[in-house]
């Protein structure tokens, strides 16, 4: 039982109290370019969870099993990029193949998700602090749920704001990035939520 | 297009963070000391130069197919280099870097100047190409990480540089600060790029010759 507390507790942890995108800055480049309108982001934040996922259970593998007792650790950055690189790619072709529908609305997405700051670092992040399997598991689908909402809450914001008078230096990207300081304010209250 | 030319756009015309708003990531999260942001900023300095040279080389017989995989993996074995060495010499940097530093390996920066530039370039203006990018990368992370110093901390480098009656604002270090900083240098910056059209525009139109054509 205390087990699923732990679990919970690093799910929030991720998700929310210190979500990824917000407080550790990891996944900035989709955050800004994909967050224009609320549809896109779902089917991003889909990409990014199942992405990472799958992803995050690969590394460990991979890290567990050969990295570690071969005394490779130092390579871990190369061959976490090409693998995760390698893999969307096939997931990419794979969804291609047999879900065509799937893949127009996802096709770009996945793409996208291939070489990123958020998917890469959530596996080194697993792997530098120790994680199990199960909690690199929780950790990288609660990043990925934290970093879709993020995204949605973004591009609604974004969403209302196309008609607002904003003076004209600061159309586009510098209103941007100031919504996304307000939400990175937000998202400072739930620090120190959950004890660490 | 000149040497001068390519190794200045980088540095304001095309600032990776400022104007092409590419690796916003480090910008924010290592820029809270301008110590880190300069390690930073050197760092990337480094592994894009060297990529860019790296590409160029090898760019004959480089089938365009598997370009970007072979991007990734040189871009990878550079920032290995630099993580190893930057964890023997200066731990204590490396250590505050942390995980950024390993992320260097997917900043789209990189990847984009290899795929633009210096894969259809010569080695010498790939490797201008490479040190004006990098160079506009430090500056604006310099710039991004004093603010945040000065005005959050009231230090400079960890030097005292606000007396004591200064109380910063937490908010600039912490996490909020960072977007916040950007956002208001964009806008600044193209509240300056509308002045220097304007005067553009002035100078076209006073000009007699300039008058008759148009």
């Amino acid at each position: 039982m205390s087990n699923l507390h732990e679990y919970f507790l690093l799910f929030m942890s991720a998700a929310i109290v210190n979500n990824y995108v917000l407080t550790r800055f990891l996944g900035l480049c989709i955050f800004f370019g994909v967050s224009k309108s609320v549809n896109s982001s779902m089917s991003m934040g889909m990409a990014i969870v199942s992405v990472m996922s799958i992803s995050s259970i690969m590394t460990w593998t991979i890290n567990h099993f050969i990295l570690v007792p071969f005394h490779l650790s130092f390579l871990r950055t190369i061959v976490f990029v090409i693998v995760i690189a390698s893999f969307v790619q096939l997931l990419e072709i794979v969804v291609k193949r047999f879900l065509p529908n799937l893949h127009k609305v996802w096709g770009i997405y996945l793409l996208l998700v291939a070489t990123n700051c958020i998917v890469l670092g959530v596996p080194l992040i697993n792997a530098e602090e120790d994680f199990n399997f199960v909690k690199s598991v929780v950790n990288a689908v609660g990043s990925g749920v934290g970093f879709s909402v993020a995204l949605i809450l973004m591009a609604s914001v974004r969403e209302r704001m196309e008609y607002a008078k904003i003076p004209k230096a600061m159309r586009g990207l510098g209103s941007t990035f100031i919504i996304a300081g307000m939400l990175a304010l937000a998202f400072q209250g739930f620090s120190g939520m959950i004890p660490k | 297009m000149s040497l001068w030319k390519i190794f200045s756009r980088g540095i304001y015309e095309e600032n990776p963070i400022l104007r092409l708003a590419l690796s916003l990531c480090p910008a924010l999260a290592v820029t809270s000391t301008v110590q880190n942001a300069l390690t930073m900023g050197l760092s990337v300095l480094f592994v894009i130069t060297a990529n860019n040279v790296m590409v160029s080389i090898s760019r004959k017989w480089v089938n365009p197919k598997v370009r970007v995989p072979i991007f990734i993996i040189s871009i990878a074995t550079i920032v290995t280099v630099v993580e190893l060495v930057l964890e023997a010499f200066f731990p204590a940097l490396f250590k505050s870097l942390g995980i950024y530093l390993s992320l260097v390996v997917v900043f789209a920066i990189i990847l984009a100047r290899a795929e633009v530039f210096a894969s259809k370039n010569k080695v010498i203006p790939s490797f201008f190409d490479g040190v004006g990018m990098g160079l506009g990368f430090t500056l604006a992370m310099v710039l991004i990480g004093g603010i945040r110093e000065i005005f959050g901390a009231g230090t400079f480098l960890g030097y005292r540089l606000l007396g004591t009656w200064y109380d910063p604002p937490m908010v600039l270090i912490l996490a909020p600060g960072g977007f916040l900083v950007i956002g208001c240098i964009i806008g600044l910056m193209n509240v300056y790029q509308e002045r220097l059209d304007k005067m553009f525009i002035a100078k076209i139109l006073t000009t007699p010759q300039a008058k008759d054509s148009v």
